[in-house]
């Protein structure tokens, strides 16, 4: 398992090393540092959606809470390090908080899927009506649907002058993206991984095995949450402005389809989706021929119609097929079976 | 006296006006096995669930080997010691025979042990073969089998199976009979039954439930002569 993890992180490594260097030959850094940060946040949705069965419809709110967090800590603070800690700490504990109430309380998969949703639109109603001089957290007016422009970006730990921006945010950022899917790797070869899968799998029967399953839950999803926020903060740097549309449904669903697009149950599928269809939606934005909500809703009927469980998995088992070989990850092949039946009932 | 390992006192469940339990007081020795039996209804299943920790009695209490865990949730009571399987079958089905057993061997061994005794429980079920398939490509008695895997690589000192030999082949049934006597040798056991013939072959000490409460405790050899326990089963004076 310990050998499995190393030579997994080596070719994650060096995969990585060859995309970074080559994305911006092809896109600009500008966007590329935004698909990164979009890859990220799927990848957030993935872990606790494909591997641990918590379908959170308002992942958005924690990108959202991550990116406001940053923002109002950095127009405080006026340095960029403990910001970016707090985007991660605050979305992670209100994760905390929040699953302790659902998963504690021992609601339904459909139920989560409720409240998640209605907890993101709370916050985007709330973070919308902050518009009046009285919403004040410090030095930071919350400026309800203006957002919250003006602030500290990334900045070289201790120096708030020299910024880090342009090519060096997406280098940046897919450092971050590649420590993040280092760490995700890991856990999910980990003991708590493993046990992970077997509460999606079934939740009755781990509580009978003795494991504490409300507090699993919980864990997970606040992890998933901290990725979120860290996306959040990072695209807080990239648009330099937070709006209350980070919070808005349709942030929440482009997760989803995000993750169903790319594959359930990869570490890989969520952040491809994610990277693939952003760049598309950026792309159709180009021209004025179609609406390119028409074509995403196009997109995904196809992909719950004829590729059900997504790119990743697709590609695996083409591989598979073609080479007679099993394909990269351990993990990957596992849920294949599963993965395409919980993304069309969940679709 | 034999060492007390499982008690109840006036263990009560209501749903509504249905009383499932009445006022079932229960006592369980030291690797004792014991078959719970009763008409559909009897209260059997409700009486397993709330020593599981499935549902929480109505009134009443629960004491395992001295300690109370009347209001206990499921896991904690596993936490004991306390190996479990319920009457549908409750396995991983898209994770590998392996992958279901070490999970439950992982529960109290540190990783590399929890492999070495699910490799071992693995040969001694007769899985061997099936170690790395997905369970739900494998028959059901395997299954089966593989639960009550499940229930013992953990070692319990208490085992509670509802209905193990429900839609299960003579082979298999046979198979589990005698996987139940190993588990016997240090665990005390309770099975819910309704297969009869099963419980003859296991001879063991029988429970009788009838709406609700217990109607008597005896050999099953007696039991199976009682005129009371005929006419429940037939339905004659209910």
């Amino acid at each position: 398992m310990q050998n499995q993890f190393g030579r997994d992180a080596f070719a994650l490594l060096v995969t990585a090393g060859v995309l970074v260097w080559i994305a911006p030959l092809v896109i600009s850094t500008y966007t590329l540092t935004v698909l990164i940060v979009y890859g990220m946040l799927a990848l957030s949705l993935g872990l606790i959606w494909g591997y641990g069965g918590i379908l959170c419809f308002g992942q958005a709110a924690f990108f959202g809470l991550g990116a406001y967090t940053y923002a109002i800590a950095a127009i405080n603070i006026g340095e960029s390090t403990l910001p970016m800690l707090l985007a991660i700490i605050v979305p992670f504990i209100f994760a905390m908080m929040l699953g302790a109430m659902m998963f504690y309380g021992r609601l339904g998969d459909v139920y989560v899927g409720v409240i998640t949703l209605v907890v993101t639109l709370i916050l985007y109603r709330f973070i919308n009506s902050t518009a009046g001089p009285q919403f004040v957290l410090g030095k930071a007016r919350l400026g309800g649907f203006n957002g919250i422009p003006g602030f500290q970006t990334l900045n070289v730990p201790g120096n708030p002058d020299s910024y880090i921006w342009g090519d060096g945010l997406y280098y940046f950022a897919a450092a971050a993206l590649v420590v993040v899917l280092l760490l995700v790797s890991w856990l999910l070869a980990s003991p708590f991984g493993r046990i992970a899968v077997g509460i999606r799998e079934n939740e009755t029967r781990m509580s009978l095995m003795g494991y504490d399953v409300a507090a699993r839950k919980t864990l997970l999803f606040a992890l998933g949450a901290a990725i979120a926020g860290l996306a959040g903060a990072l695209f807080a740097n990239w648009a330099e402005i937070v709006t209350p549309s980070l919070f808005s449904l349709g942030q929440s669903a482009e997760i989803i389809i995000w993750c169903i697009a790319g594959g359930l149950g990869t570490r890989f599928g969520p952040i491809i989706g994610a990277a693939a269809l952003a760049y598309l939606k950026f792309l159709l934005g180009q021209q004025t021929l179609v609406d390119n909500t028409v074509i995403m809703g196009l997109i995904l009927v196809l992909f719950v119609l004829f590729l059900p469980k997504g790119i990743v998995p697709a590609v695996v088992s083409g591989w598979t097929t073609l080479f007679g070989r099993r394909g990269a990850g351990k993990a990957t092949a596992l849920r294949r079976n599963r993965a395409g039946r919980g993304a069309v009932s969940h679709g | 006296m034999v060492e007390t390992v499982l008690e109840t006192h006036g263990l009560t469940m209501r749903f509504g006006g249905v009383v499932a339990a009445n006022n079932v007081d229960f006592r369980l020795g030291r690797r004792e096995l014991r078959c719970l039996i009763g008409p559909n209804g009897a209260g059997k299943s409700t009486f397993f669930k709330c020593v599981t920790g499935l549902q929480t009695p109505t009134s009443g209490t629960v004491y395992m080997r001295g300690q109370e865990t009347t209001d206990w949730r499921p896991h904690q009571v596993a936490s004991l010691g306390v190996g479990i399987k319920t009457q549908v079958p409750n396995v991983m089905d898209g994770l590998s025979v392996h992958e279901n057993i070490w999970l439950a061997a992982r529960r109290f061994l540190p990783s590399r042990e929890a492999s070495q005794r699910t490799r071992d429980i693995i040969e001694r079920l007769g899985l061997g073969d099936l170690s790395r398939r997905d369970l739900g490509q494998l028959a059901h008695g395997e299954r089966q089998r593989v639960e009550l895997g499940i229930v013992a690589v953990t070692d319990p000192w208490l085992v509670l199976l509802d209905e193990p030999a429900a839609g299960m082949s003579a082979e298999d049934v046979e198979r589990m009979t005698g996987i139940i006597y190993e588990l016997n040798r240090t665990a005390a056991i309770i099975i819910v039954e309704h297969d009869m013939q099963f419980i003859r072959s296991i001879a063991s000490t029988v429970t009788v439930f009838h709406q609700g409460s217990i109607l008597m405790e005896d050999h099953v050899d007696r039991v199976m002569a009682d005129p009371t326990v005929r006419n429940v089963y037939l339905g004659k004076n209910a």
